[in-house]
């Protein structure tokens, strides 16, 4: 089959497993975001694709292809790193030319390409500047456009945005989507921050304890996550403990919640329920009873926290449908049975 | 990091201490021997205070000449063999476990304890006919009959470059252990193999490295007068020796000191060199 897949994967590190049986297809031209808290295995697994590291079981496939033990300088991938490890001794022309230079090509050919990566990252007339007189963002694109220089068959990037400040990764975001679908190239980004995965992937392979948690489209990760890890991981979300009554009604926090299924068969779940998706209203009517605990209003969004039974439900809500409430008060909790998403155990 | 500018004249006072050492130690003698190196010798005595030249023109000999050319030379040879065993060495040992390197540096720290006696005796016995190496090679087959392999330059080397490893691998050390093993792995990336990426990434990342060491190498080699005695024969005599002899044998002490004012003065000349044209190289 045509595009990357990951057969089995598993890496050992003396009696630590940090990748456990990963199995992953990558259709050509697939944004794909490795999320996962740090230490979950994703930047092991890159490596493994790039070859940097060997794994201990299973085999990666390129287009058919057995690459599993193909040396990383025969593989033909573009990689950026954490640190980015540009090289401090050439300028930048020669870092992004590197790769031309040891394959023999003429300084013209190298100067062309040069030239053409400088515009794709918007730093034209860069060549000739050393790297150390970089700008933080400007070192991460001439980064991008070395790994980009031989057209490589997968591009790689190892938490790329991370040395830089918020707003620039906002925009580095952007940029790089766009240059991904600009280019149709498939990509594998490692990440820890579910923003920067859900801007540019089109697929999020969520991963947590060296296995693959969930791997969906972004908003499927969002609305529907598989378990309560990917649940709380992307985004906030409010757990909450759900159980069928003698009547088979699914009762959350003592009270029956109208429209809500439970599974046939299950009498106990978690369900997860995003707090934007929460309704707070006046007490009665079948709503669950809450006091309000504390409001934080950022100017953007309303945070309201309702305790109810002993947990805290925190519900979000813009400033124009801003419930009309104060610390103390008691509220209803609304919980719209379509938005509820009942969780694997 | 910034620092403020030293403003009062106290501001300077941490410097005071280290200014007196300096002064005590190296100006003062150092002043002393240019000063002895135009008296004038009295044969049979010492020295008598003077200002001739003598000194220095009964220096430009051919002989001298020679014997100024072999130690510098031998000096830029033994630099250039240790920074060459001694960089890709280390550069091995720095990707080896904490316990591994450990017990190498360990290792190295303890040949620094030798004196430079005992190395020139230790491969003079290494060398010889009687007890050396060329044994082994003859109970293994590969040689008809011991011989000896020394005195001989190759002795001299051997032994110059055993004595100054060590050093060389522990001004290394440091530089490579904090070298970006990222640096590589992106050269791998785009295409360098693993001896490819060593020679253009490693090798030029840490050029002023290389170079610093190379002059620290070049300065030791320099001062080393036993183990040409020992190892070698007086055709691989460095001036180091000639200088010892003429100061302590020769009773000349302006003589010496003349030499030793010519030996500063070239050697600082070759590493002004060397930095001037690492910098050229730098700016292109």
């Amino acid at each position: 089959m045509s595009g990357l897949s990951l057969n089995d994967i598993t890496k050992e590190f003396g009696n630590f497993t940090a990748v456990d049986q990963v199995t992953l297809n990558v259709p050509h031209g697939t944004f794909v975001c490795l999320l996962g808290p740090s230490g979950c295995g994703k930047t092991t697994l890159l490596r493994m694709v790039a070859g940097l590291e060997e794994p201990s079981a299973g085999t990666i496939v390129l287009d058919g292809q057995d690459i599993t033990s193909a040396p990383t300088h025969k593989r033909n991938f573009g990689m950026v790193f954490q640190s980015l490890a540009l090289f401090p001794h050439l300028t930048v022309g020669d870092n992004i030319a590197y790769s031309l230079r040891i394959r023999g090509a003429s300084r013209d050919e190298q100067n062309t390409r040069v030239d053409e990566l400088l515009k794709l990252i918007h730093l034209p007339g860069f060549a000739d500047r050393p790297v150390a007189k970089l700008s933080g963002g400007q070192r991460q694109r001439v980064a991008i456009a070395r790994a980009l220089a031989l057209s490589p068959r997968l591009f790689l990037l190892d938490e790329p945005m991370s040395a830089l400040d918020a707003k620039l990764r906002e925009s580095m975001q952007v940029e790089l989507r766009q240059l991904q679908q600009q280019l149709g190239i498939t990509t594998i980004v490692v990440t820890h921050d579910q923003r920067e995965a859900m801007t540019m992937a089109d697929l999020v392979v969520v991963m947590g304890e060296g296995r693959i948690r969930q791997a969906a489209a972004p908003v499927e990760i969002y609305r529907r996550p598989a378990d309560a890890f990917v649940a709380d991981f992307i985004g906030s979300t409010n757990l909450l403990e759900v159980s069928a009554d003698s009547a088979g009604r699914a009762t959350v926090l003592g009270t029956a919640v109208a429209g809500l299924e439970l599974p046939a068969q299950v009498a106990h779940a978690s369900i997860s329920i995003r707090p934007e998706d929460i309704h707070l209203t006046t007490p009665g009517n079948g709503a669950i009873t809450g006091t309000v605990t504390f409001i934080r209003d950022l100017g953007g969004t309303v945070e309201t926290f309702v305790e109810a039974s002993g947990k805290t439900i925190v519900a979000v809500a813009t400033p124009r449908e801003r419930p009309n409430v104060t610390v103390g008060a008691q509220v209803g909790i609304v919980l719209p049975p379509e938005s509820c998403v009942v969780l694997k155990k | 990091m910034r620092r403020e500018a030293p403003k009062a004249i106290t501001d300077y006072a941490p410097l005071l201490f280290p200014a007196l050492m300096l002064i005590v130690f190296f100006v003062v003698p150092f002043s002393t021997m240019i000063a002895v190196s135009f008296f004038k010798r009295q044969q049979g005595g010492f020295y008598t205070p003077d200002f001739v030249l003598d000194n220095y023109a009964r220096f430009l000999s051919t002989f001298f000449g020679t014997v100024l050319g072999f130690s510098l030379m031998l000096a830029v040879l033994v630099a250039v063999c240790c920074v060459a065993i001694a960089f890709p060495f280390t550069y091995l040992l720095t990707k080896r476990s904490r316990k591994v390197q450990t017990l190498w540096l360990v290792g190295l720290l303890s040949v620094l304890s030798l004196s430079e006696v005992i190395i020139g005796f230790a491969w003079s016995t290494l060398f010889s006919r009687t007890a050396g190496i060329t044994n082994l090679l003859v109970a293994l087959g590969l040689m008809a009959e011991p011989q000896a392999l020394l005195p001989s330059f190759g002795a001299v080397l051997t032994g110059m470059v055993y004595q100054a490893l060590p050093y060389t691998i522990l001004v290394l050390y440091p530089a490579l252990v904090r070298l970006d093993p990222t640096l590589l792995e992106a050269a791998r990336t785009l295409g360098a193999s693993p001896v490819k990426a060593f020679f253009n990434v490693v090798t030029p990342a840490l050029r002023n490295t290389i170079v610093a060491t190379l002059i620290m190498v070049f300065v030791f080699a320099l001062g080393s007068y036993l183990l040409p005695q020992i190892l070698g024969r007086p055709r691989h005599w460095t001036l180091s020796v000639l200088i010892t002899d003429q100061a302590i044998y020769q009773s000349n002490m302006p003589f010496a000191a003349a030499m030793a004012v010519f030996l500063v003065l070239i050697s600082l000349a070759l590493v002004g060199l060397t930095l001037l044209v690492g910098r050229r190289e730098a700016a292109a």
